[in-house]
């Protein structure tokens, strides 16, 4: 789970015009670029900035709803919770490897995390306070990281292209997950159904930031979609999303905390959509920047994994060179 | 300080048995035991597999993109090597 | 003889609950990524197990219960799980140690249970987790070895590990009435003959490790009465908390 928005590279770069022009061609015949490719600076430092992130993400994303894998309230939930949250580890994994290959380690990008340098998406400085939270989670979370990724399938970068394909196979059944949470909880006790309906009203807002700011504040948008590492802007998807959206939350009988959400007929080129009212994006850029509620609490959590499983790390390393030491001995 | 970087092994899971092995991924294993065991618990999750190979990285030697041109264009011009170059007779039959 | 089965059903899955609860405590936490799925993957292994004999378990018992009546409302004093399995994750080096000691038992338990139970019910779960043990078992004792021989430091806490959790073993080889009557009946094996595989399995693993299983004059017993440590009781107090605060609630 992620979507676009913090990625910020930037994309200048030095190479001959002539360069530049051959591998827009490739680009714009839809080849893949393959690691070894010859490609632009520009092009490798986005992808390098843009998986990462979204491999933090999944990592750090692994946090809010691992908060309540101890609560889940049956074991049904449990394990499907467990898996949907491994998930999110596979799928930061696959995301560091297929980064790898642009000549990045995994340490480096650990160490990046670590330090508060990389960003990861802000979605995940918000707390999981209530069990409707995992349910909103997968719903609106899920559901706005899927607008993105399978777009994503497409990126003109062949290793994150096939990650990307992994990730959504697999994710097709974490959004459904989260669904089945709300449609449960609002059909339950009417305690169950505030419960959900509170969870909707905190994860609305920062749902629709997670697609990033506006097209017309978002500064390098255009050399992404050129290089098809983008295939839309964020305003786009950010639309398809609220219209998918809306239906569903009227059909659990919740009420999306947006006095000025409207039908719109005369949106998408007249097939209609949704006006929506501001989006705060002080919060949004307040968070992104560190000071949410749970950035600290998340980066401390990360950390203290990290520096407690050092020493098993080290262990397997040595383990390995004794036994390579030994079995040179031997012959 | 960067920590020393754990090994990196290159996956390739035989999804059912008849087909050839498929590179899917690669994982972070300090030894050949610990790669196989992530492989299975990384990439086949989901009954992907009826068998996997993990290689080191390091070990697999690449064709140079740099070089494609010398390597790969030459057999373009070779149809002969193709069967729909040489013309049978309909008559003849399937061959 | 069918409370005997519902007893002897409920140490099983509460073993394999309690134990695939602390795992799961795991996820996002683990010292590598790809032990982080590793961890979740075994974790999801004991709560299918625990679900299949819970509800074994209760429809044994023919009272209407579910796996979740079963699991969410019972409290400490209920429950029947082994004193190693509630034991707090501590390192990592205890968690993989724990696993291993379970796993060495449970292994071949579940391989005779499969091979041997007059109850086809308890074969089917049974020749579905021996296979999960048997990996379960492999992955920890690499580990075992691993830490065990690895850095000064990993085999200082890899001693600690086996201090800490050695003398709970013995429990594993306990039978209460229920078990005792359920082995006598032929549908679950006698705990006590595991007890040559599992000597043969640990001493293996923990010499290759350079670790020494201590002397245990006084083993710790007494989960099968529900007399745990004070650790089981948070555990359940957090597992437990939404059936609790929202009874009769459908989640």
């Amino acid at each position: 789970m992620y979507s676009q928005g913090l990625i910020g590279a930037d994309g200048r770069t030095e190479e001959s015009p002539e360069f530049l022009e051959a591998f827009q061609r490739r680009i714009d015949a839809e080849e893949k670029i393959e690691p070894k490719d010859p490609m632009p600076a520009g092009y490798r430092r986005t992808l390098v900035r843009q998986i990462g992130q979204h491999a933090h993400s999944e990592i750090v994303g692994m946090l809010p709803e691992g908060n309540w894998i101890t609560r889940a309230p049956t074991l049904k939930r449990k394990a499907a919770l467990l898996a949907k949250v491994q998930d999110e580890g596979g799928h930061g994994l696959y995301l560091y490897a297929a980064a790898e290959t642009l000549g990045v380690s995994r340490e480096e990008m650990t160490e990046e995390l670590l330090a508060g340098k990389a960003k990861y998406s802000s979605i995940f400085n918000y707390p999981t306070l209530s069990w409707a939270d995992i349910g909103a989670i997968g719903w609106l979370v899920d559901g706005a990281a899927i607008m993105n990724q399978i777009p994503l399938c497409r990126c003109s970068y062949g290793p994150y292209s096939r990650a990307m394909i992994r990730i959504c196979k697999e994710e097709s059944f974490h959004q459904r997950q989260g669904y089945e949470i709300m449609l449960t909880l609002c059909r339950g006790t009417p305690e169950q159904k505030a419960m959900a309906q509170d969870a909707l009203n905190r994860w609305w807002w920062p749902s629709l930031m997670m697609f990033g700011p506006h097209d017309k504040d978002s500064a390098h948008t255009e050399q992404s979609m050129k290089w098809k590492i983008k295939r839309f802007t964020n305003d786009q998807l950010r639309q398809k999303f609220i219209d998918a959206t809306v239906p569903q939350a009227e059909f659990l009988g919740l009420t999306i905390p947006d006095p000025e959400l409207r039908w719109n007929p005369d949106k998408n080129d007249g097939r209609g959509g949704y006006d929506h009212g501001p989006i705060d994006w002080d919060e949004f850029w307040r968070v992104v920047k560190g000071h949410g509620r749970m950035n600290r609490d998340r980066l401390a959590a990360r950390r203290k994994a990290h520096d407690e499983g050092a020493w098993v790390r080290e262990a397997a390393l040595a383990h390995a060179r004794k036994r390579k030491a030994r079995a040179m001995a031997a012959e | 300080m960067t920590e020393t970087p754990t090994p990196l092994w290159e996956v390739f899971i035989r999804p059912r048995n008849g087909l050839s092995h498929k590179h899917v991924g690669s994982v972070h294993a300090a030894d050949a035991e610990l790669a196989l065991q992530a492989a299975r618990d990384v990439y086949t999750r989901r009954g992907e597999g009826t068998s996997i190979w993990v290689v080191p990285s390091a070990a697999i030697t690449a064709s140079d993109p740099d070089a494609a041109a010398e390597f790969f264009e030459p057999t373009a011009d070779k149809i002969y090597r193709h069967p729909t170059f040489y013309e049978i007779p309909e008559e003849v039959g399937h061959m | 003889m069918t409370d005997q089965l519902f007893d002897a059903l409920i140490e099983l899955a509460d073993d394999n609950l309690v134990l695939g609860h602390r795992l799961s405590e795991w996820c996002g936490h683990a010292p590598m990524l790809e032990e982080d799925l590793a961890l979740a993957n075994l974790a999801l292994d004991l709560v299918g197990t625990a679900r299949a004999l819970y509800s074994l378990a209760a429809e044994v018992e023919g009272k209407g219960r579910t796996e979740d009546d079963l699991a969410y409302l019972r409290v400490e004093r209920e429950y029947r799980n082994l004193l190693l399995v509630e034991r707090p994750n501590g390192d990592f080096g205890h968690t993989i140690l724990r696993q291993f000691y379970f796993a060495a038992f449970m292994e071949p338990f579940w391989s005779a249970a499969a091979a041997g139970s007059s109850d086809a019910r308890i074969r089917a779960i049974a020749a579905k987790a021996a296979k999960e043990m048997a990996y379960h078992l492999r992955h920890s004792g690499e580990w075992v070895v691993r830490l065990g021989d690895g850095t000064d430091e990993s085999h200082r806490r890899m001693v600690a590990a086996v201090d800490a959790l050695h003398h709970y073993t013995d429990e594993l080889f306990v039978a209460s009435p229920a078990a005792e009557a359920m082995a006598g009946a032929g549908v679950l094996p006698r705990r006590e003959a595991m007890r040559a595989e599992w000597d043969r399995l640990v001493g293996q693993v923990l010499a290759e490790a350079g670790l020494t299983a201590p002397d245990v004059p006084w083993p710790q017993i007494g989960g099968r009465e529900g007399l745990h440590g004070e650790e089981l009781g948070h555990m359940l107090a957090e597992m437990q908390y939404l059936q609790r605060a929202y009874p009769g609630a459908t989640w």
